[in-house]
């Protein structure tokens, strides 16, 4: 099998886990969605349609960092879901028994990640723009969420792993993960600003930040992968 | 085994005599040799030991780094006994840097902190050393404890450029006063006092490590005979029963 097939086997196995027992993916969901819930009434973040502009861009801007600190939250709790879930059932001793190699694994566990937390963001954005009233129907906003998301589930798979096995894995994960993708946030956050108050002038340099960013995360979290899992 | 008396090691005490001298030269310099900053007065002053102590926690990381790496190709415990010892005196340099900054920053800013782009990755990096440590102790096997803290402490070494770029761009796209520490060039009495500074907290750095890195060598070996005694004890349990 090619190492495509591989991945592709991987990521199948977890949808199809997650399709039969659903332990992941509707409590990433409500959480994203109560978290930016809450959020409205910590900051008012609806944008009325008024000639006041400043005050518009101000809650736009905040909006932009609630839906973002929705999503990691919601991320940090799938990927540290999953791997519990997965230790639980001892089925991730088995898939490290496979004679597949551990870079391989990562990257099929990565692919899964993205798909779960990928598939929350894309439900979680529309409501969020019809809640309020935000014009994220744009297709730049699509790439930054890919950016974003990526950056964020690299440096998540590695650490989620290793989060998992400590005695409070709960309290690990975002130990680790928050100061380490600090970048990845700040840039998610000001190129999402800029988006939804179309000033999209200072975009392209952010976007290139961010996916500088992935490649670094993504090839360090690669090659260190297998001294994590090595048992 | 010959008998050893604590500290009476001749290399110890040569690097804590040596960096006594050197401090005490240093602070010299830093109360008297020096003039007084014409625009911040005294409180310039903090500057001389500010930036060598943010010079000894970067170069205690960078020896986290690098004993993270030789420890993931090597596997010997040496190298995580250095790295160990680098991040613990690292974590304290870093704590120091973070207050003595705040101390120099309300008189002279007005306020004990601000969201500048050397000061926020500072902090950040703070919280990184400070989760190397919480990892370790959440994990009980002490090989795997001294993997995951050297992929930590790559990552997390390799984190603080990109940390500070990002802040960086952050804030100049932000509009806002940003408080730039570069100004002029330093008259030569300034440079001489930091030069001195510097390398008298170069040897303190390495005194401190030298040190650390022999009480972590001296941990291990106490953790392995309690795990030698209790193997021992739990063979002859097992033969008393028998």
């Amino acid at each position: 099998m090619s190492a495509f097939g591989k991945i592709y086997a991987i990521v199948w196995k977890d949808l199809l886990t997650e399709v039969r027992t659903k332990e992941l993916f509707g409590g990433m969901f409500l959480f994203a969605l109560l978290t930016i819930i809450t959020f409205n009434f910590a900051f008012d973040l609806t944008i009325v349609n008024s000639p006041d502009r400043p005050a518009a861009v101000a809650k736009a801007a905040s909006g932009a960092g609630a839906i973002w600190v929705a999503f990691i939250f919601a991320g940090m709790l799938g990927l540290g879901r999953a791997v519990s879930l997965e230790r639980d059932r001892g089925s991730f001793d088995g898939l490290l028994l496979c004679p597949v190699d551990r870079g391989v694994i990562y990257l099929g566990k990565l692919a899964g990640n993205l798909i779960f937390i990928g598939l929350v963001e894309l439900i979680a954005v529309p409501v969020f723009g019809a809640l309020f009233n935000l014009p994220v129907l744009q297709p730049a906003l699509l790439l930054v969420l890919g950016l974003g998301t990526l950056g964020f589930a690299a440096l998540g798979t590695l650490f989620s792993v290793m989060a998992a096995s400590t005695r409070a894995r709960d309290v690990m994960l975002p130990v680790l993960l928050f100061p380490i993708s600090l970048p990845v946030v700040i840039g998610t956050v000001r190129a999402t600003t800029m988006i939804l108050t179309h000033q999209t002038g200072d975009l392209i340099p952010w976007l290139n930040l961010l996916g500088a960013f992935d490649v670094i995360f993504l090839t360090i979290a690669f090659l260190v992968f297998d001294r994590v899992v090595e048992e | 085994m010959h008998a050893r008396r604590g500290n009476s090691d001749g290399k110890g005490r040569a690097l804590a005599v040596l960096a006594g001298l050197t401090m005490l030269i240093a602070l010299y310099m830093m109360a008297f040799y020096v003039p007084s900053d014409r625009v911040q007065g005294i409180s310039q002053r903090i500057f001389y030991i500010h930036v060598p102590m943010a010079w000894d926690a970067f170069l205690a990381f960078f020896i986290v780094f690098i004993g993270g790496i030789m420890y993931l190709v090597r596997r010997s415990p040496g190298w995580d006994q250095l790295a160990r010892a680098a991040a613990e005196i690292g974590l304290v340099f870093t704590s120091l840097v973070l207050i003595t900054g705040s101390l120099w920053g309300k008189p002279i800013w007005g306020t004990w902190w601000s969201w500048d782009a050397r000061m926020t990755s500072t902090l950040i990096l703070w919280f990184i050393y400070l989760g190397y440590f919480m990892l370790r102790s959440y994990v009980s096997d002490r090989e795997r404890a001294a993997r995951y803290a050297a992929v930590l402490g790559i990552i997390g070494f390799v984190d603080v450029p990109i940390v500070y770029m990002s802040v960086n761009w952050w804030r100049t796209l932000h509009p806002q006063a940003v408080v730039d520490l570069s100004g002029a060039a330093m008259p030569a009495s300034m440079l001489n006092t930091l030069m001195v500074s510097l390398l008298a907290f170069t040897i303190l750095l390495g005194y401190l490590l030298y040190q650390k890195f022999r009480i972590e060598q001296a941990k291990d070996r106490l953790a392995d005979l309690y795990y030698e005694r209790e193997e021992a004890e739990t063979l002859a349990a097992e033969g008393a029963v028998r």
